[in-house]
C-alpha cells in the first residue's frame, strides 16, 4: 500500500522510539515569538540546558507589537518587557531574530515563507496554532506549546503519534471574486469545528493546483480552525518557482538535488485516507461568518439560519448564544448589518496578493462615514511592495490606516482592538467571542469582502459591488 | 491495581467549543511568567465589565467553591497554542478535565503540564451532568484502574492512551525521556547532512 505525504514526512523524520506509539522526530524548523517562548527559556536555564540548534531556529515580534510606531515600549510596559525578554533570549543563544529595526520584520507565518525558511518536506513547528499555514509548501506543520517549546530548544526533536488522515479534494474553478478564504470557510462550515481533529488534512483536486503559494497559504492556515494538526499541500511548480532565490531557499548548488527530492513529496496514487471530503470549486459563494465560531458561516446572501434548523442539540444550543452574543436574529440578512470596523490582516490575509485584491476593490472609492478601517501588512517585504505597487497610497487616499507589520487586531494583544457591541469585517482567522476585544462582533471575510464593506458601510457581496460599478 | 490520581469536587461547564481566548483572554498572555494565572481563568465569563464576580457564571457558583475536575461538552480547548490555558486551568485548581472531545493542542500541553484529561462519550458525558443536576458531586479518578468512581461503589471507565496513562504514573521527565535518545539524534543530523545538505 503505498503512503499519503504525511506519511512520508513524518517516516523520514524518526530519529527513534521512546515508547509502543510515540516517535522521536526531528525537527528542521524551529519558528518562535515574544509570547509563548519566555516561559521556554526560563525553563532551561533552570534545568542548566542549552539550545541544540539555534541555526535552525529562527525569532520574530508580532504579537504584541504595536502597528502604529516601531517601539518596543508602544504597546505598554508588559508588552516591552516581553519583547526585550525575547531579544535577550535570543541574543544569550544566538538566535537569528528580526525585531522591530528589521526591515523584513513581520508576522511568523508570513516571514517564514518570504525568507525561504519554509519548504517542501520539513517539519516546521512554533508555539502558535497557525503555524498550519506552511502546510503549504508540503511542509508538514503545527503550533505546539510552551512545554513543547522548551523541547525543541533543548533537543531539536519532538514526541509525536501518528495522526489520521483527511483527503479534502476541490475541484472545479472558482468563480469570479471567490478567494481561498472562502474556499477554507466553506470547508470549515462542511466539517466544522472539531471535523478535523486527530487529523492531518491534505488539500488536493484542479482547485488547489490552480492556486497561487499565498492563496494555498490561507487555505492551509485555517486548516486549524476545523481542528486538523496540520494541512497539507503536496508541492508543484508554483511551490519551486516561489522558492527560488529565497534568502534562505536551497542554493545554485544544491538547487537541482532539492527540487529532485521535493518532486517525490505527494501522496502515492494507492495510498489510503482515513477520510475523504470533497468540494465543487465552482459551487462556493463569498462567505461570512455570522457566529462565534468559523463553522458557523454562510454564503453573504444567505439569511442566517435558524438555531432549530440544526438536528444537533450542541449546534443549536451553539447557534442560540452565538446569535444573542452577536446581536443577531436568525432569517436576518448580513447585507442589512451596518459595520463598525474593517480589518485587513493577520496571518491569514496580510500578504501582497491579499492587499492587492482589497485595493482593486478600494481605488477610486472612498471608506464609509463613521466606519474605521485598517490595512495592516504581514511584513516589511509586504508593506514595501504594496507602497511600491501604490496600493497604500489607494488605502490612505480611501480613508484607511495604513500600519506597521504585526498581528494587531486579529488578536488585540496590543492597542488594536473592537470596542464591545462593534461589529468588525475582518480577514482574520477566528470570530471567537471576545477575541478582538471583549464583547467584540467579528465577522470573517476575504480581502476583497472587508474592502467591500468599508466602502458599503456595511456587508455586501463584493460581486456585485464590482458589478454595480462595472 | 488502585491509584487515585484525584479526589475532588466536580464543577459542570455545560458549554461545548469552549476556545482557549475563552479560558484566558489575551490580555493576560503579556506576562514572561508561568505562574500568577488562576485569576485570569474565564475571566470575560467569571467578571463583569465593573470587576466584579459574575453570579450566574458556574465557576462563580457557592457550591463548586474549591472545584478540582472541571466536567465539560466538546471540543474543549480549541483556538490557540497558549500553554497559559491549561496553567490557568491548573492554577485554579483544575487537575483532571473530562469531555466529550479536545483539541489536539491543548490536550498535549495539558498532559505535558500533568493534568489528566479524559475523553468520554457524548452518552457518557450527559449521565456524568446528570449526576451533577442532582447536586455537587465528589468524585475519585483512578488512573490505574481507569475509572470515575462515584462513591457507593458506582463507577465509570475511561480509556487513555498507555503512554499517556504510564507518564502521568510514573512523572517522566519530558526532555529528559527524549534526552536518553542523544546518540540517535547525532545520528540522524549528520545523515540529514550529508543527504539532504541544504537543510543545514
Amino acid at each position: 500500500m503505498g503512503q499519503t505525504l504525511y506519511q512520508k514526512i513524518y517516516h523520514s523524520h524518526v530519529v527513534g522510539k521512546l515508547n509502543a506509539s510515540t516517535d522521536l522526530l526531528f525537527v528542521d524548523r524551529h519558528l518562535i515569538h515574544e509570547v509563548t517562548s519566555p516561559q521556554a527559556f526560563s525553563g532551561l536555564k533552570l534545568a542548566g540546558r542549552a539550545v541544540r540548534r539555534p541555526d535552525l531556529t529562527f525569532a520574530t515580534m508580532d504579537h504584541n507589537v504595536s502597528t502604529q510606531r516601531r517601539s518596543l515600549d508602544a504597546a505598554g510596559e508588559t508588552s516591552r518587557k516581553q519583547l526585550e525578554a525575547l531579544a535577550a533570549n535570543c541574543d544569550e543563544h544566538r538566535i537569528p531574530l528580526l525585531d522591530l529595526t528589521h526591515p523584513d520584520q513581520g508576522i511568523v507565518h508570513v516571514i517564514g515563507p518570504e525568507q525561504g525558511l519554509t519548504q517542501p518536506g520539513m517539519i516546521i513547528v512554533c508555539g502558535d496554532s497557525h503555524t498550519s499555514t506552511h502546510g503549504a509548501f508540503g511542509a508538514l506543520a503545527f503550533g505546539i506549546g510552551t512545554s513543547e517549546v522548551e523541547h525543541v530548544l533543548a533537543t531539536q526533536t519532538l514526541p509525536q503519534q501518528q495522526a489520521k488522515t483527511l483527503k479534502v479534494e476541490i475541484n472545479g474553478d472558482l468563480p469570479a471574486h471567490v478567494t481561498p478564504k472562502d474556499v477554507i470557510l466553506a470547508v470549515i462550515g462542511k466539517l466544522g469545528t472539531a471535523g478535523g481533529n486527530g487529523y492531518v488534512a491534505e488539500f488536493c483536486g484542479s482547485a488547489i493546483r490552480g492556486m497561487s503559494m499565498e492563496g494555498r497559504m490561507t487555505l492551509c492556515n485555517m486548516s486549524i480552525e476545523m481542528g486538523a494538526k496540520a494541512g497539507l499541500i503536496a508541492p508543484d511548480g508554483t511551490t519551486f518557482a516561489y522558492l527560488k532565490g529565497k534568502a534562505h531557499a536551497p542554493q545554485a548548488e544544491h538547487w537541482d538535488a532539492a527540487v529532485s527530492y521535493w518532486q517525490s513529496l505527494h501522496s502515492d496514487a494507492d495510498a489510503v485516507f482515513d477520510k475523504t471530503i470533497s468540494l465543487d470549486a465552482s459551487s462556493i459563494s463569498p462567505q461570512i461568518t455570522w457566529g462565534t465560531n468559523p463553522e458557523q458561516v454562510i454564503a453573504v446572501d444567505e439569511p442566517i439560519p435558524a438555531p432549530e434548523s440544526f438536528s444537533d442539540d450542541t449546534k443549536r444550543q451553539a447557534a442560540e448564544r452565538a446569535l444573542q452574543y452577536m446581536g443577531l436574529s436568525a432569517g436576518q440578512k448580513l447585507t442589512d448589518c451596518a459595520v463598525d470596523v474593517v480589518f485587513i490582516g493577520s496571518c491569514t490575509n496580510s500578504r501582497i496578493e491579499d492587499l492587492r485584491a482589497a485595493a482593486s476593490v478600494v481605488r477610486d472609492r472612498k471608506v464609509a462615514p463613521g466606519v474605521r478601517a485598517l490595512v495592516v501588512p504581514g511584513s516589511g517585504v509586504v508593506k514595501r511592495q504594496a507602497e511600491q505597487e501604490g496600493l497604500a497610497e489607494i488605502f490612505k487616499q480611501a480613508g484607511f490606516e495604513w500600519r506597521e507589520p504585526g498581528c494587531s487586531m486579529c488578536l488585540g494583544m496590543n492597542d488594536d482592538q473592537v470596542a464591545a457591541g462593534q461589529r468588525c469585517a475582518s480577514t482574520s482567522n477566528r470570530n471567537f467571542e471576545g477575541r478582538q476585544g471583549r464583547g467584540a462582533r467579528t465577522h470573517l471575510v476575504s480581502p476583497a469582502m472587508a474592502a467591500a464593506a468599508a466602502i458599503a458601510g456595511k456587508f455586501v457581496n463584493v460581486a456585485r459591488l464590482e458589478g454595480a460599478a462595472q | 491495581m488502585s491509584q487515585i490520581f484525584k479526589q475532588g469536587l466536580v464543577c459542570p461547564l455545560d458549554k461545548n467549543n469552549v476556545d482557549t481566548d475563552q479560558i484566558i483572554p489575551k490580555q493576560f498572555l503579556t506576562s514572561v511568567s508561568r505562574d500568577g494565572f488562576a485569576e485570569a481563568l474565564f475571566y470575560d465569563w467569571r467578571y463583569l465589565a465593573d470587576g466584579a464576580a459574575n453570579p450566574e457564571f458556574v465557576l462563580n457558583y457557592p457550591q463548586y467553591q474549591g472545584a478540582s475536575i472541571l466536567l465539560t461538552r466538546a471540543n474543549f480547548g480549541c483556538g490557540s497554542s497558549r500553554e497559559h490555558a491549561p496553567w490557568a486551568l491548573q492554577q485554579y485548581g483544575f487537575n483532571v478535565i473530562i469531555a466529550e472531545s479536545f483539541a489536539d493542542i491543548f490536550f498535549n500541553n495539558s498532559v505535558n503540564n500533568g493534568m489528566l484529561l479524559i475523553t468520554l462519550s457524548k452518552t457518557n458525558i450527559e449521565l456524568l451532568f446528570n449526576r451533577c443536576a442532582q447536586g455537587p458531586q465528589q468524585w475519585q479518578i483512578d488512573l490505574a484502574s481507569q475509572e470515575i468512581l462515584f462513591g457507593n461503589n458506582a463507577a465509570m471507565g475511561f480509556n487513555i492512551d498507555p503512554d499517556i496513562k504510564q507518564r502521568l504514573l510514573s512523572g517522566l521527565d519530558f526532555i529528559g525521556s527524549s534526552e536518553q535518545l542523544n546518540p540517535q539524534i547525532a545520528a540522524f543530523e549528520a545523515q540529514r547532512r550529508s543527504h539532504l545538505p541544504w537543510l543545514g
